[in-house]
């Protein structure tokens, strides 16, 4: 019986000639991260165990991105919690506001990941490097401290679904819209446990980008990771942003996958998921009356990289946000921002109506920068839409592309570009 | 290892972490403090009515969504003595271990008991007894060194103690 790409690195890393599913294993670290949320509970636990200080101070990344700049003086706090265990450690990869993006976005951008390493992070979107072929899964905080402490984690290695990629998407098709179709097939915890494999020949069409969204929403299906093949795309990647080696890992021939199932790129329409689970998806076409939009929001782990950017600027250049919306942008690193800057893409989304804002997971989580009032509506490019998850409990998130976000911006209601005049 | 008794607070499929403990909270880490918003957006009337040794019963896939190990940090804080759903989300499963929360997975308790009912249950066995309705189920009894976490009160006090 073979292993998968997944269970291929998780038997490196434990020193093993071979795992299989529901083996309990430690598997030794790569990198340990960390956020504003997450570290501070962290540091308190790593505190109280008796341990001299971190494992490696160069395989620990904080990133401060959820509520900061500083939102209060209660996330000013954390915020200097984390900065002064940052230095008292003398952490190499702490990265200060100026520096910081969305801890997603942020990582690969600066080499700190790749191929065939173990990762794990305390937030749930560390499942995001396995568009580069590493296996990453979030963890708690009391993970992250014994990670930061020892350099290793327990796992329960996990069985796996193989999604087939075939064919080529059409225009204003992209990675959210094959990883919402997938959750809606699925489920919400339809890869309870599993690793999420995607091979196939379709994967060629799909950019690093779509790669990173696909990967980044696998939790969003209750998956413990996603991962993708390394190709040339990817490895070109690597190198452009990495002097780290990396290791390339082959699903074996006989690997065993508890189900199958076969995307076809070319039949995918813009999908939505409607409130409140990932799952609710329809497809444009399934959307027969008009939704009323308060705010668009158009950033985060999920989609706040260049590509989304420039998709953003392509529908919205020329034309400008519906009265009454507020179309909130935020590009997830500073190196995005500036490149979007530098391609005319800021000045597209000013003269269109919408905001900028410096990168923050502020409004996807409900913490800032664009809370909603009960009875509000929000087509986001974020991960979640569960109950008052961007602030009323009686508020909706629609999750889409940013095609379809920015679509929606200038007609006030659900839409795609293709419906735009 | 100590069992638990209590009355039991019944939700549905896909408690997310969001709904135990919403993200505008998140600015604080002390448990007392996040106890008094447990469950707040899918049961405001949750802290007012919660007893030191309640149980939550759920059904699937409890505690989806964000890593907040706040999540079972509040429930815990907010006296429930222990957790019982068909599924747990992974990192939440993870998560309550680590911080000493017991939790157990069983469909046909998470199915068969109701809000309000008076529910015992023995850590060693997994054995689930409805006391209300004098029915008992078998859970998942937890493996060795998941019980010997639990009762070390976490996974840090586990490996000071080793």
């Amino acid at each position: 019986m073979g292993m998968t790409m997944t269970q291929k690195i998780l038997a490196a890393h434990a020193g093993l000639e071979k795992v299989e599913a529901g083996q309990l294993i430690e598997a030794n670290l790569d990198l340990v991260l960390g956020n504003d949320i997450t570290s501070p509970v962290a540091i308190k636990e790593m505190e109280k165990m008796k341990v001299d200080g971190v494992f490696d101070k160069d395989k620990i990344a904080l990133v401060p991105d959820h509520f900061v700049p500083n939102k209060d003086i209660k996330s000013a706090e954390h915020c200097k919690c984390v900065r002064e265990f940052a230095y008292r450690n003398e952490i190499t990869n702490y990265f200060e506001v100026g520096e910081m993006g969305i801890e997603h976005a942020l990582l690969p951008e600066k080499g700190l990941t790749v191929a065939g390493d173990v990762v794990i992070g305390a937030d749930s979107h560390t499942c995001t490097y396995g568009a580069l072929g590493a296996f990453s899964t979030g963890v708690g905080s009391t993970d992250m401290a014994a990670g930061m402490a020892t350099g290793k984690a327990w796992f329960k290695v996990p069985s796996a679904i193989k999604f087939n990629i075939v064919g080529k998407p059409d225009k204003w098709i992209s990675g959210k819209d094959v990883i919402l179709h997938i959750i809606g097939m699925i489920g919400v915890d339809g890869a309870l446990y599993k690793s999420m494999e995607f091979v196939g020949e379709g994967i060629k069409n799909l950019t690093m980008d779509d790669r990173f969204t696909i990967a980044n929403m696998a939790i969003e299906a209750g998956g413990k990771n996603g991962i993708f093949p390394v190709d040339d795309l990817a490895i070109a990647y690597m190198k452009e942003h990495s002097k780290k080696p990396y290791t390339i890992y082959e699903a074996d021939e006989d690997a065993v996958y508890d189900e199958e199932y076969t995307i076809d790129l070319s039949t995918l329409r813009p999908t939505i998921a409607f409130p409140h689970l990932p799952e609710n998806t329809k497809t444009i076409d399934e959307i027969t009356e008009d939704i009323k939009i308060d705010q668009v929001v158009i950033g985060s782990c999920t989609n706040g990289r260049i590509d989304d950017m420039r998709i953003a600027a392509e529908v919205l250049k020329g034309r400008h946000v519906a009265k009454g919306m507020r179309c909130i942008v935020i590009p997830a690193t500073q190196a995005i921002y500036m490149q979007a800057m530098e391609e005319g893409l800021l000045k597209t989304f000013i003269e269109a109506g919408a905001v900028v804002s410096t990168p923050t997971c502020g409004p996807c989580l409900g913490g800032y920068m664009g809370i909603l009032a009960a009875g509000e509506r929000c087509v986001s490019t974020t991960n979640r839409n569960f109950v008052g998850r961007m602030g009323h409990v009686d508020s909706e998130i629609y999750l889409a592309s940013p095609a379809v976000a920015a679509a929606s911006a200038v007609t006030g209601k659900i839409s795609c570009p293709c419906q735009l005049a | 290892m100590k069992a638990a008794k209590g009355t039991v607070f019944k939700y549905g499929d896909n408690v997310d972490t969001d709904v135990i403990i919403p993200a505008r909270y998140l600015n604080s880490s002390d448990p007392a403090e996040l106890a008094t918003h447990c469950m707040e957006d899918i049961d405001k009337d949750f802290v007012n009515k919660v007893n030191k040794g309640d149980i939550i019963v759920a059904t699937k896939n409890f505690g989806c969504g964000s890593s907040r190990e706040h999540a079972p940090i509040a429930i815990k804080a907010a006296g429930v003595s222990c957790v019982i759903a068909e599924t747990f989300a992974r990192i939440f499963y993870r998560n309550a271990i680590n911080i000493g929360l017991p939790i157990i997975e069983c469909p046909e308790a998470a199915k068969g008991i109701d809000e309000g009912d008076t529910v015992e249950v023995n850590f060693d066995t997994g054995v689930i007894t409805d006391v209300t309705k004098g029915t008992t189920y078998k859970g998942q009894a937890f493996p060795e060194f998941m019980q010997k976490i639990i009762a070390a009160e976490g996974l840090v006090n586990y490996i000071n103690q080793k």
